[in-house]
């Protein structure tokens, strides 16, 4: 997608700028602007995004050191209801009291809250983003002494230790201590305070509390700071807060997107910590802790024997330290402790910080990964459930010129037998990039362009950002000034930056009133030119702002009643959900909406798809790719994927095919490129690349069955759809770290190539127990081993694992929709015990109506040599044309016949191929209907 | 199911051929009724009856023409009334209709109509017109090939005459040097003298010193001269430039403007600046402020000299100059003879000449075997979209096609680069530009230069009977 500042020089500077020139009144911010254009280079400019030390809360905080925590808990003041305990805490050194919540949560959580007592004024508390009121456990007071208190939580044998002086907590179980809380004394809480220059009237009663003030030291950058030429008037004050967790016997910890980083989190203490702070960075560089488009504040720790998590639920800017006790050692001096009996226990701490509100953080006890998923999901919800279509293929350029080159491109892929579901349009299409309206000249006609696709079964997605072109002859900006939704400035005037269209202001979505209005323009009578195959894309919702402080907003910006600093995570989630209710409403609330966004927090996964943002033609970008979908799949994001081929740049057409080739096997499959860039259609490269392009894509195209059923299941449970290989061996160590390949669902293993030149693979087959067959050969391989894989252009190693049922529709057509009642094949793979098992889920794709029971799902399942279909929803309704036309069974031996039992008990014999070679099993031609009971013995 | 009746008017009569779906009539012969069929690939023999039973069997789709199953498989459209097809397996029974004779959705629930009869009509429409067109096209570029047949001829004739004037002209160059250089001596006396006393003299000047003068005087003539000197971009009797030179040597285009690597001036698209570019890049100047003050002293000191010498240098100089004309035009000359204007020389109409095509934002100019450029409509300043390449069109068509290359660099992109494609017309016109990627300019040219002998309809590959 579009992106920042500097993108504005490798636009071609004289094209931008001269455009900019010739508009009127624009001296002031010229000068800006002009340093922004001169300054394009390829790499990220890392001097235009704050470092910890520029970051004048983090700096302070981060000078804290490990030690003594000056709070007590002051045990006199706890109370304790059935659900909730409160205690106050109080700062040794400054008297400042916290006030402490702690809520046992259904599904193995605690949710732990702690606020100032009493605030000058109140302190923001994320919301929107919990699916609801988290529900509680009783709670129970096992002891109380001067030192401390222990609570009992819910049912299992977990406790949790409250000590006093210092005040820390502990959760255990049994004799192990799970999580510390402020066990290295960096609790932290800046008390909002009056300014120092302000006469301050001393409340009366609180005589005892403002004397307190003058141990405050004051610091630079408490109530003013500035970065580069932005300065941030910070009215209120200091209003960080930190805390400390330590998890004993953890190696390894993930999540915390959206970073260019490895799966595993690195420790932090030789840089900077990782930061969470939405924004729009150009030319993002790999393999560093610096923030980007997005911030999910979740943290999963694992170890072979639990997971647990942490859920920091804060949308300021966040920075997360990272430690370890065994981040040093080497693998000998690891063993040499272990041998010796002299090691410690391995630990990892972690740190949180944040520059605003409170500290309301959940931890999430597992102990198994897809517990985590599930206690994850209940607090923020699960991934949507997308049209099948958006499951496809998606052709995307900065910009498809105009409607005949929609037309082209589009019969291109027919012409070349290659099918996509959408065609995209950036922001080029716009009337002089005024969203919701169409440019007059290139695109006069956007109905009959819909029209066209629609005849073809396809969609097309039109980019809608949420700066506004400031013009009064604009209808949506005059709209947004007429009834106050934008966002104000510190001075109370609407908030204007710079950003594509020019001068622009940004609607305040936090407001509920105007995310309904932005969701009513969406209609398809305010929305001229739009049909319902026209879907949406949201760019540029950090918010991106040319000119602010990291091309982002200012911090002392207001949005109602919080400043921007509050709320700054949380802004592209909220564009994101209105837009995706303004595609659900315009439909009557029927069809389900495609929304994809760049910026996301906690939840986002709620509102569609989101991307890993602009990222570049090399090939350390295609790997990074992996990661980053990875750990966003982790904290409940699965609709993920990078822009295939890369944006900036211009990929060789090796490269192109490899990264078409991992492409296809990430959940959002999309081919992005930059303006500048030469095209690259699928058959620009000459016809050897061509096939080997359409070839992937079409093998996509016969997953789709698979890839629905596992939205389906994210939807249902939170687990991710492209899985980290620990989440399913969660005890073999040797799949930790590993972030080159990856499990689309249980089933398939996917080992993309993601070297230039390269002549093999090594790909790690996990589990001890399980076999794995290559999808394309069928060659049968055991498990927990490194496997080489010798590989040409046209191999993408990917492997079924032994013991799964995988339903593929092999007739792949122009677009998911035109395959809608086309016929089934089951592939049956393995196990070593001779048996297989895996699902069918059917609906109509496109619909809400699955919510009311109108789908299909059924469970297939092979053992004692009997394959059958039984139904697990005998409560739902639907009925489909799509029958089985073939089932293949990987590792079969050869039957004598096979017989096929329908619902009414008619039996038939089956046609079949037996290839020895390879111990595959074809049976020919089943054909009962795909939604019936059946069995199929092999005899 | 599996046979479809196709109806034929052989003439009067109508005849049924049965054959299975989707099979073109030249591969009937392979689907025999009711014998097993081999798969053409000859890979296995099937039962007839799995011949369109919606399973595919044969690896090369063979046994499923007239169905979905076979990934790789091809369904045959008839098309009566039209041109029969082959359409992907993959487009039979998708529920979008591909043949016009609608028989590719006979089970979708698509409701196809059959419109091979009004596409014929309106491909016949259309055919006719693009015939009319052709024809006459056909014809102004008869005589076309004619006037650059005579064109040439001309031209050849004119090298022959100028060539032959070159003689003259050299040995009256010769003899005016002579004169010139016996008129001059006792000016060159005068000069040393002068010499001398201004400077105490040639052996002895030191470099520093003649830096110092300079120096001090160097605006003086860098103005004086600047005005006297012709310069090849100037509106003066310049040379004409060579198109092919200009390929050759793009940097010196007017239009280019090489960005630097991170620092972009923001004037630097300035007229102003442009042309001081063109003149710094002048060898003219690049000389020392001795060599100067020894070439300009002339100028100032001009009372010094005999007006027989300078009268002697004029028409000594007016000589050479009328030789450098006439070898510009012999070169010129050459050049356009040897210029490949197509098969019958029927482009070289278009040497020397412009088209253009004003779109929303800009001026868009063709200048075939020059280049192209384009220019914001309301201001500002031109941008070179490449200079004469190549022909390039497809083997057996290259003259379809013209490329111009090498036109001004695109901010960390390539060089500008123009594609015209030129189809047949009674006008020479750009009929539309655009610009399908990045800096890959895309024009379409009419001429009735490209324009072929009107093709006869009636054989035309449409088929009104299968």
């Amino acid at each position: 997608g579009p992106q920042s500042v500097n993108t504005i020089a490798v636009l071609g500077f004289k094209r931008r700028c001269r455009e900019l020139f010739k508009q009127e009144k624009m001296v002031p911010v010229l000068v800006v602007w002009l340093a922004l254009c001169l300054s394009g280079t390829w790499a990220v400019d890392r001097s235009n995004f704050k470092t910890c030390d520029q970051s004048s809360f983090c700096k302070r905080q981060r000078a804290l050191k490990p030690g003594e925590s000056p709070y007590r808990a002051l045990l006199e003041t706890m109370e304790l209801t059935n659900t909730r305990l409160t205690l106050q805490l109080i700062n040794d050194n400054n008297k400042v009291r916290l006030l402490l919540e702690l809520y046992r949560l259904q599904g193995n959580m605690t949710r732990v809250k702690i606020n100032e007592l009493k605030p000058l004024k109140p302190r923001y508390e994320v919301p929107d983003v919990l699916v609801r009121e988290p529900p509680t456990e009783p709670i129970k007071c096992h002891c109380l002494d001067e030192n401390g208190v222990v609570l009992s939580l819910g049912v299992e044998s977990q406790r949790v230790i409250v000590s006093a002086q210092p005040f820390r907590l502990d959760i255990v179980e049994g004799h192990n201590v799970l999580m510390s809380l402020n066990s290295r004394g960096l609790l932290a809480f800046e008390h909002l305070r009056m300014r120092k220059d302000t006469q301050a009237e001393p409340e009366a009663e609180n005589k005892e509390e403002t004397t307190k003030e003058e141990e405050e030291k004051v610091e630079e950058g408490m109530w003013e700071e500035t970065f580069k030429s932005h300065s941030d008037s910070k009215p209120n004050g200091p209003s960080a807060v930190s805390l400390d967790f330590s998890l004993p016997g953890v190696e390894h910890v993930y999540g915390i997107p959206e970073h260019a980083d490895t799966l595993r989190l690195k420790t932090t203490d030789n840089g900077d910590p990782y930061r969470l702070y939405n924004l729009d960075v150009f030319q993002y560089e790999l393999y560093n802790p610096m923030a980007l488009y997005g911030a999910v504040p979740v943290m999963l720790a694992h170890n072979t024997q639990r997971t647990t998590g942490i859920f920091w639920l804060n949308a300021a800017e966040t920075w997360v330290d990272i430690s370890s006790n065994t981040a040093g050692k080497t693998v000998f001096g690891k063993m040499l402790d272990y041998v010796q009996g002299s090691s410690e226990t391995p630990q990892t701490d972690v740190r949180w910080i944040s520059e605003s509100g409170i500290i309301d953080v959940f931890i999430m006890l597992g102990p198994t990964p897809k517990d985590i998923f599930s206690q994850y999901a209940s607090l923020t919800g699960t991934q949507s459930f997308p049209p099948l279509s958006s499951l496809g293929y998606h052709q995307c350029r900065w910009n498809y010129n105009d409607q005949e080159d929609v037309r082209s491109v589009d019969a291109g892929f027919d012409e070349h037998d290659i099918p996509y579901d959408f065609i995209w349009l950036d922001i080029e299409h716009t009337d002089g990039k005024r969203y919701f309206t169409w440019d007059p000249h290139k695109f006069a006609s956007p109905k009959d362009m819909l029209q066209g696709l629609k005849d073809k079964k396809r969609n097309m997605v039109a980019i809608v950002d949420p700066h506004i072109k400031v013009d009064s002859n604009y209808k949506i900006h005059n709209e947004i000034r007429s009834r106050g939704f934008y966002v104000k400035n510190k001075d109370g005037g609407d908030y204007e930056g710079w950003c594509w269209p020019g001068n622009a202001g940004y609607p305040d979505f936090t407001q509920p009133d105007m995310r309904a209005w932005w969701a009513s323009m969406f209609s398809y009578d305010q929305y001229e030119g739009s049909m319902d195959n026209l879907y949406t894309w949201n760019d540029m919702n950090e918010p991106s702002v040319f000119n602010g402080p990291e091309v982002t907003m200012h911090k002392d910006a207001v949005h109602g009643s919080w400043e921007h600093r509050d709320v700054h995570n949380l802004y592209g989630l909220y564009v994101h959900r209105a837009t995706m209710e303004g595609l659900i409403q315009r439909s009557g609330g029927v069809e389900r909406p495609f929304v994809l966004t760049r910026a996301f927090f906690a939840g986002s996964q709620r509102y569609g798809a989101v991307w890993t943002g602009d990222n570049a033609a090399e090939w350390d970008h295609l790997k990074i790719s992996i990661p980053m979908c990875l750990s966003l799949g982790l904290v409940g994001i699965s609709f993920c994927g990078a822009d295939v081929g890369g944006f900036f740049k211009s990929p060789s057409p090796e490269l192109l095919v490899r990264w078409y080739q991992t492409g296809a096997y990430q959940p959002f499959f999309r081919a992005h490129a930059h303006l500048d860039t030469p095209r690259r259609e699928p058959w620009l490269f000459g016809p050897e690349n061509t096939a080997l392009i359409r070839e992937v894509i079409r093998q996509r195209y016969t997953f789709l069955p698979y890839w629905y059923q596992l939205f389906y299941h994210a939807y249902r449970t939170g687990e991710p759809v492209m899985r980290a290989l620990w989440v399913e061996y969660p005890q073999d160590p040797a799949t930790f770290a590993v972030d080159d390949e990856f499990l689309i669902g249980r089933d398939l293993l996917v080992h993309p190539v993601t070297e230039e030149g390269a002549r093999g693979v090594t790909a790690f087959l996990p589990g001890k127990e399980e076999v794995w067959f290559d999808i394309h050969t069928f060659q049968k391989h055991n498990g927990a081993q490194n496997l080489y894989i010798p590989v040409t252009m046209s191999s993408i190693p990917v492997f079924q694992r032994g013991g799964s049922i995988i339903p593929r529709k092999l007739r792949v057509r122009r677009s998911s929709a035109c395959m809608e009642h086309d016929p089934y094949t089951l592939f049956v793979a393995l196990n070593t015990r001779r048996t297989a098992e895996g699902e069918l889920y059917i609906d109509d794709g496109h619909t809400f109506n699955f919510d009311n029971k109108e789908f299909i799902h059924r469970r297939l399942f092979f053992s004692n040599n009997v394959l059958s279909s039984v139904n697990v929803a005998p409560e739902a309704q639907f009925t489909t044309k799509s029958w089985i036309e073939r089932v293949v069974i990987l590792g079969a031996s050869k039957p004598r016949k096979v017989t096929l039992i329908t619902a009414d008990g008619h039996k038939s014999q089956l046609d079949f191929d037996f290839d020895a070679s390879v111990s595959v099993l074809t049976i020919r031609k089943p054909s009962m209907n795909a939604g019936e009971d059946w069995s199929m013995a092999l005899q | 199911m599996f046979w479809y009746l196709l109806l034929l008017w052989g003439g009067i009569s109508a005849v049924e051929v049965q054959r299975p779906r989707g099979v073109p009539l030249s591969k009937r012969p392979f689907y025999e009724e009711n014998k097993p069929f081999t798969c053409l690939d000859g890979s296995r023999t099937i039962p007839f009856d799995r011949i369109n039973d919606d399973y595919c069997d044969c690896q090369d789709g063979s046994d499923e023409p007239g169905t979905a199953a076979c990934p790789n498989g091809n369904f045959h459209c008839t098309n009566a009334g039209f041109r029969p097809t082959f359409i992907p397996s993959s487009h039979v029974n998708d529920g979008i209709c591909d043949c016009c004779d609608a028989t590719d959705e006979y089970n979708s629930g698509a409701e196809c109509q059959n419109t091979c009869r009004e596409l014929w009509r309106k491909e016949k429409e259309s055919m006719q017109k693009l015939a009319e067109i052709a024809k006459e096209g056909f014809l102004l570029k008869q005589q076309l090939i004619q006037e650059a047949k005579r064109g040439l001829e001309e031209k050849q004739t004119k090298l022959g005459e100028v060539q032959n004037s070159k003689k003259d002209l050299e040995t009256n160059v010769e003899a005016l040097r002579t004169a010139k250089e016996a008129a001059e001596q006792p000016e060159k006396e005068a000069k040393e003298r002068h010499l001398k006393e201004l400077l105490g003299g040639v052996d002895k000047v030191n470099t520093a010193a003649f830096e110092t003068i300079w120096s001090k005087i160097r605006e003086k003539y860098v103005s004086e001269v600047r005005t006297q000197t012709p310069s090849s971009n100037t509106d003066g009797p310049a040379p004409v430039e060579t198109p092919q030179e200009e390929v050759r040597e793009p940097v010196s285009d007017n239009d280019s403007e090489p960005y630097p690597d991170d620092d972009i001036p923001e004037e630097e698209d300035e007229d102003e600046d442009e042309d001081e570019d063109e003149d710094m890049d002048d060898g003219d100047y690049k000389v020392t402020g001795f060599d100067y003050i020894l070439e300009c002293l002339p100028i100032f000191t001009k009372s010094l000299f005999s007006s027989a010498a300078q009268k002697a240098r004029n028409e000594f100089e007016e000589a050479e100059r009328a030789l450098r004309e006439v070898d510009d035009q012999i070169r010129n000359l050459e050049k356009e003879i040897s210029f490949d204007f197509g098969p019958s020389s029927e482009f070289a109409y278009l040497y020397s000449q412009c088209y253009e095509l004003t779109t929303g934002e800009y001026v868009y100019r063709l200048c075939p075997f020059n280049r192209v450029s384009q220019k914001p409509k309301y201001g500002g300043s031109e941008t070179n979209l490449g200079t004469w390449g190549k022909w390039a069109g497809p083997e057996g068509n290259v003259y379809s096609v013209m490329k111009y290359e090498q036109g001004t660099g695109c901010w960390q992109g390539p060089n500008r680069s123009t594609t015209v494609k030129l189809t047949c017309g009674k006008e020479t016109v750009v009929t539309s530009t655009s610009e399908p990627s990045r800096c890959e300019y895309l024009m379409e040219f009419t001429s009735p230069a490209v324009c072929q002998e009107a093709p006869d309809l009636e054989v035309s590959d449409i088929h009104e009977e299968l």
